[in-house]
């Protein structure tokens, strides 16, 4: 944060970004940002109900189910980390 | 010759006769009303005791106030002057001290005495080790606490018997001392008479617990030492001769040497330092020449602040060289350390003093008084001379030679009032600081100091910093001391600290600061604050009875910080002690931390400890105090103290029956405190209560009486609606006995229970009615109660309560006819009564015969009214008429007729009220269809608009506003067309309320009846409206501005708006932002496309302020449009294309933000490819860093976001998320992060694809599908 950044609006605006998880930062690497992209995207697939029954035919499954897949899928969605070389 | 020997004994006598009247010489007599009240006296204004409750707080504002401008009210003089900005009336020009003592009463100086006790064992810390014996322990404490209770015993035994032996010596010693009287004439001047002792002793003190005398141990630190000399008392008053030679010291000492005999008594006896005595003025006595009596020598002055009373004991010494005696030159005065601030400045003022009264010499007189016609008398026989050598040298030595001006020596040793330079950048230092900071002025032997020392310096240093320094000194001092607080450690730091906050010098501001270090440095030490838990707690508990809000919440987060960093254990180790402690200021203030600690660390950690204090056997002192802590519990947590409420009830009930009166007093005050912060929950938790409440109502009389009335009125309340009955039928017996109590607290305790059981679900109406409002009427409706204030607010309140539940005739009914009594404040408070009670249940009860009365009534009052300052009689005029509504018809001839005699009225009040009248009643004028009247009024109102007093001419300007918006345009009189120009020369008057109403009055005119005035005319006032818009007030200018816009409206937006754009030329910000949001709105109403052009080509002008309101004028202009602006959006595109290219950083903040209003604007509106063009320009700002620029650029693009969609701008996002340069990558990480938390959902589909890894997938399958 700039020293500009420290008495404005901006700061608030940093503390609130702050708050959402999926928000991101200039360290953010290629695989987190990752995640959250898939994570918003189960979340949309599950809080639209039309989108869900579409899934649903696509998939010949039942809605809950894909529900319940999209859930399970949330939890690990680009598979383990990839190792972090040690800076 | 003879004759004129004749005459001059004759205007000797006269005169002598004359002074007597003027000022008797015998007893003290000064100027009352400059010096305030002396004596027992000085503290009547003032409360006693600290209310129970702190509702009365707020009711107490500024009576001052109130009672100046009552004062001022018949004056009608030249008044000019009555408007005159003037200080308020206690501040003759002088700023008002800043001291916290000036502020407070004798009990809270109390805190002046508090000792700061040594650190205690931190048992904690020291684990199981056994105590070292120096180090003080719980049960040293407590041992001390009872050797002080004993001791305390036996000392009022001792005092009884002195007393008792004074009164027996003084009626001998009257007896001796009337001859002595006889032998000299020219002793007359002072009677013995002067000296009767005044009993000043806490002995006598009715209900303060005695014992704070002189037997306090330690005197704190830069208090006079006065109390610790108890032999000052015992000095035998009778063998001073009252010498009025003594006159001419006496007069330059006036400290506490004008009234030898009582002060120095006082001093010792009493209590409190009495800064009031030590500005005790001398009497004004006049000054003889011949006076000079030799006397007995004993008679030394008492010094300042009595420092050596050996000198006083010891006659015939001569008292002259010792440090701090009688009348010190100026050169005696060093920077000792010994001198407290209070010696300090009384020999400051006493020097002063000195220099002026010194006596006259035979020259002086010679020059003074003509030569003839005058006669030099010979002394008197029986006259000598001084000869004593001492009081020779006492005297204040008479300069010799001429008395003109002569060129003084220089003396360039002398040390002046400049107090020497603090080194080291350390500010400025108060003579009152040179006693704790004195150490800091040399600095020579820096080094020489082994580092405990070294420490104490920097701390010391920082400290002068914190209290003296300006803002950025004291943010670092107070920032490095936090820091580094654990390395000083507690001690040092708070043995520093804790002093200076018990400097009886100390300011608000001090105060506010240090205990701010206080905050700062608690919260680093945590537990190592243990052993000063009790210094701590002596000097902030006074905090926490303070007048003011703001020091009684800053004592609180102290106590609430301080408790949760020592623990339970700690704190209450900590003030067990003073729980029983034999001064009630200690246990009082005791009880008010302890309710803190309670907040702090939760009821349920303190009940066991409650409920063993309230039990406790040994002290009733103890158990009142623990009582009073679940009081204060219940008035600072509210109604947090529900889930407790059981447990604190049962701790307490006990107290009903104590044998202690005090003890059952404060019992019941506590139940009622718990009540009231339950309210309206927790009846069950009272069962047990009710029972001994009940009975103890009809067994006690008095203040214990009035205490379990109260916790009854707030019981009751709770109860079902037939218990409540039940029970209110019950107690009213009592009440109702009650009601003639002479006593003030019973009768106000009365009325509030009155009042709450009145409020109370199952109370009948009839029931109120015939067994309540009879006996009610008959005692508290009579004159004395409107002279006391609270008394005042009570009744109304309670009478208010009452109408709402038996209706508005019954009370009404039984009042009206007192709105004629002869006492202004009973017709006042019947007036205010009447107007409550009308507003809150209306007119329509009130029957024909009563309604005449009520207008007849309310006519006398008003007319009959000398001063109204809290708008009382227009406040009750008002709402009876609006209430009344048409029923007003028959008395409007009259009502205007008062109103048309008070507007020609001599003061200017009466005056302004008139007019306030009017346009109060306007409305209701209009539903009795007397528009014929009120046109009379209008052109009456228009006569006096050449009105001189701001205020009045507001009040007419609202009238006439009132009036104009009533009746219409065209029906006013005088005409619109003869109106508005009179008007346009006052638009000028710059005071506030003539101003706003002024604006006002033509808005509406311009709004509604634009066509009655000429363009020119029209045009006249935006000219002047232009001056407007520099108003302070912030509605002043909202008014002016829209008023631009209903001109424009109607004479067509040309000129207004030429004006207008010229005016964009001014220098100042304010005027400029005005203008811009005038010409948004004339665009806004007359249509954008009348003013877009000459506003675009205005931005031609190569002159930044020009451009700047332009763009600015845009900005709102898109603002205030909204969806209009899809027809403008292209046309203005190439001008915001150039803004956002600028150089000047206004120009791009400027034009950013006009593009986020049209994007917001036009959203969903199909102008989607003019948006993304001007995305284009927007974006290469988002680098800035100024803060205001920055801002209005990520605003715009989140207004592209609502308008072109999230996708388009992430796409914009995307190119810079992983960019190599981190400072780019972070703003680009801003933007996405604002765009994530605006538009979350709309991402999903405008993610980018990413290629699957190794182990890691990241594609979206799902988005693929396809049925």
């Amino acid at each position: 944060m700039q020293a500009s950044d420290r008495f404005n609006i901006n700061s608030q605006l940093e503390h609130l970004q702050a708050k959402y998880v999926g928000t991101g930062h200039a360290d953010l690497n290629r695989f987190e940002w990752a995640v959250n992209i898939q994570r918003d995207s189960y979340a949309s697939y599950v809080g639209h109900y039309p989108m869900l029954a579409y899934f649903a035919i696509a998939e010949n499954e039942s809605i809950g189910r894909e529900r319940y897949n999209f859930m399970q899928r949330m939890l690990l969605p680009c598979g383990s980390p990839p190792e972090r070389d040690e800076e | 010759m003879d004759s004129t020997d004749d005459e001059i004994k004759k205007t000797q006598e006269e005169r002598q006769r004359m002074e007597e009247q003027r000022a008797s010489l015998t007893s003290l007599t000064f100027d009352a009303d400059l010096y305030g009240g002396e004596g027992p006296d000085r503290f009547q204004g003032y409360e006693r005791s600290i209310p129970v409750t702190e509702d009365d707080d707020e009711a107490d504002a500024d009576p001052s106030g109130r009672v100046l401008a009552r004062r001022m009210a018949s004056y009608t003089g030249p008044s000019s002057l009555s408007d005159v900005p003037r200080a308020s009336e206690d501040e003759p020009g002088f700023k008002r001290s800043q001291r916290i003592i000036d502020r407070e009463d004798e009990y809270r100086r109390r805190r002046l005495q508090q000792v700061i006790s040594p650190e205690r064992h931190d048992a904690f810390a020291a684990g199981e080790a056994t105590p070292d014996p120096s180090v003080r322990t719980y049960v040293d404490v407590m041992r001390e606490q009872a050797l002080k209770r004993q001791k305390e015993e036996v000392m009022r035994e001792i005092a009884k018997k002195k007393e008792e032996e004074k009164s027996k010596a003084a009626t001998t010693a009257a007896e001796a001392a009337a001859p002595q009287k006889r032998r000299n004439r020219w002793d007359q001047s002072q009677e013995p008479d002067a000296k009767k002792p005044k009993s000043n002793s806490d002995w006598d003190a009715p209900d303060s617990t005695p014992g704070i005398g002189r037997w306090d141990a330690t005197p704190t630190p830069g208090r006079v030492a006065a109390d610790a000399t108890p032999s000052v008392a015992r000095r035998n008053r009778w063998d001073e001769t009252p010498t009025p030679g003594r006159l001419a010291d006496a007069d330059a000492t006036p400290a506490g040497g004008a009234t030898p005999g009582a002060t120095p008594a006082g001093m010792a006896w009493d209590a409190t330092p009495k800064f009031g005595a030590i500005a005790t003025p001398t009497p004004k006595r006049q000054r003889s020449r011949w006076d000079e009596t030799p006397a007995a020598v004993g008679a030394a002055t008492p010094l300042p602040g009595a420092a050596t009373p050996a000198a006083a004991f010891t006659p015939g010494v001569t008292p002259i060289g010792g440090v701090d005696l009688a009348t010190p030159t100026p050169s005696a005065i060093k920077f000792s350390g010994a001198i407290t601030p209070e010696q300090y400045n009384l020999l400051r003022w006493e020097r002063d003093i000195e220099e002026r009264n010194r006596p006259l010499t035979d020259e002086e007189l010679d020059s003074m008084f003509p030569q003839e016609g005058y006669k030099i008398l010979d002394p008197p026989a029986s006259y000598v001379p001084i000869r004593t050598p001492a009081r020779k040298l006492l005297a204040t030595p008479t300069p010799l030679g001429t008395p003109l001006y002569s060129i003084p020596e220089e003396n360039r040793g002398q040390q002046f009032d400049v107090p020497k330079e603090a080194p080291g950048g350390l500010p400025f230092m108060k003579p009152e600081d040179y006693q704790y900071f004195g150490a800091l002025l040399n600095e020579e032997e820096e080094e020489q100091l082994n580092p405990e020392e070294q420490k104490e310096r920097k701390i010391m240093k920082l400290l002068l910093k914190v209290k003296n320094g300006t803002p950025p000194q004291r943010k670092t001092a107070l920032r490095q001391l936090t820091d580094k607080a654990r390395e000083f450690g507690a001690g040092p730091l708070f043995n520093k600290i804790l002093p200076l906050l018990m400097q009886p010098t100390l300011e608000d501001q001090e105060r506010h600061l240090l205990v701010k270090v206080i905050d700062r440095v608690l919260y680093k030490l945590d537990e190592l604050v243990r052993p000063y838990v009790h210094k701590i707690l002596v000097v902030i508990e006074p905090l926490l009875i303070d007048e003011d809000y703001y020091a009684r919440v800053e004592g609180r987060e102290i106590i609430s910080n301080l408790s949760k960093a020592a623990g339970l254990a700690t704190m209450i180790a900590a003030m067990r002690p003073d729980i029983d402690n034999i001064d009630e200021y200690v246990r009082n203030t005791t009880a008010r931390a302890f309710s803190v600690v309670a907040s702090a660390l939760g009821i349920p950690a303190l009940l066991p400890f409650l409920k063993a204090v309230c039990q406790s056997k040994k002290s009733w002192q103890a158990r009142h105090t623990g009582i009073k802590i679940v009081q204060q519990i219940a008035i600072l947590m509210g109604c947090a103290v529900l889930p407790h409420l059981k447990s604190l009830v049962e701790i307490i009930e006990h107290g009903l029956s104590d044998e202690n009166q005090k003890v059952r007093t404060i019992t019941a005050l506590s139940l009622a405190a718990l009540a009231e912060a339950a309210a309206p929950y927790g009846i069950e938790s009272f069962d047990s209560v009710l029972k001994p409440l009940w009975k103890g109502i009809r067994s006690h009389r008095g203040k214990v009486l009035a205490a379990f009335l109260k916790s009854i009125g707030f019981i009751i309340p709770l109860m079902d609606a037939v218990y409540a009955s039940y029970y209110t039928k019950e107690v009213m017996f009592i009440l109702i006995r009650e009601f003639q109590s002479p006593d003030e607290e019973m009768k106000k305790i009365v009325l509030k229970v009155v009042k709450q059981c009145v409020s109370t679900e199952g109370v009948e109406a009839d029931y109120i009615r015939n067994d309540i409002l009879p006996e009610f009427f008959r005692n508290f409706w009579v004159r004395r109660m409107a002279l006391d204030r609270r008394n005042y607010r009570q009744l109304v309140d309670t009478t208010v309560e009452i109408a709402n539940k038996v209706g508005v005739a019954d009370i009404v009914g039984r009042i009206v006819e007192d709105l004629k009594d002869e006492s202004e404040p009973y017709r006042r408070m019947v007036m205010e009564t009447i107007e409550k009670v009308v507003a809150n249940l209306g007119a329509s009860d009130i029957d024909a015969r009563l309604e005449e009365l009520l207008i007849d009534g309310i006519l006398y009052a008003f007319q009959e009214q000398t001063s109204d300052d809290a708008n009382v009689m227009l406040n009750g005029f008002g709402a009876v008429v609006n209430a009344l509504g048409q029923r007003v018809k028959p008395y409007l001839p009259q009502i205007c007729g008062t109103i048309k005699w008070r507007l020609n009225n001599k003061s200017a009040k009466v005056r302004q009220q008139a007019a306030d009248l009017i346009s109060r009643i306007a409305v209701v004028m209009k539903q009795c269809q007397e528009e014929q009247l009120m046109g009379h009024l209008g052109v009456v109102l228009y006569e006096y608009l050449g009105e001189e007093y701001p205020e009045v001419l507001g009040s007419i300007l609202g009238a006439l506003k009132a009036i104009v918006n009533v009746i219409g345009m065209t029906k006013m009189t005088p005409p619109i067309k003869d109106l508005l120009p009179r008007l346009t020369p006052i638009l000028k008057n710059r005071h506030e309320k003539v101003q706003e109403n002024c604006i006002d009055l033509v808005g509406r005119i311009a709004d509604r009846g634009a066509e009655f005035v000429p363009a020119r005319e029209w045009m006249r006032i935006c000219f002047e409206l232009l001056e407007m818009l520099k108003a302070h007030k912030k509605g002043i200018r909202r008014a002016t501005v829209n008023t631009f816009g209903y001109i424009a409206k109607a004479i067509g937006p040309q000129d207004v708006l030429a004006t207008l754009l010229n005016n964009l030329k001014v220098q100042e910000r304010q005027n400029r932002v005005c203008t811009t949001v005038a010409i948004a709105i004339v665009a806004e109403t007359c249509s954008p496309f009348t003013v877009l052009p000459a506003l675009m080509n205005e931005y031609r002008v190569p002159e930044l302020n020009v451009q700047n309101g332009v763009l600015k004028s845009l900005s709102f202009l898109f603002e205030y449009i909204g969806e209009m602006g899809k027809d403008y959006i292209y046309a203005v595109t190439p001008l915001l294309e150039d803004a956002l290219m600028d150089r000047d950083l206004v120009h791009r903040q400027t034009a950013a933000s006009a593009v986020k209003h049209m994007a917001l604007g036009v959203a969903g509106l199909g102008c989607e490819d003019a948006l993304v063009h001007l995305l284009n320009y927007v974006w290469p700002n988002i680098f800035e860093t100024s803060p205001h620029v920055i801002n209005a650029v990520m605003e715009a693009i989140e207004g592209m976001r609502v308008a072109l969609g999230a996708a388009v701008v992430l796409n914009y996002c995307l190119q810079g998320l992983f960019h190599p340069a981190r400072k780019v990558r972070e703003v680009y990480w801003k933007i996405y992060n604002s765009l994530y938390i605006g538009s979350q959902d709309a991402l999903v589909a405008a993610y980018p694809i990413l290629e699957d890894e190794a182990e890691n997938v990241f594609s979206r399958p799902e988005l693929m599908m396809f049925v």
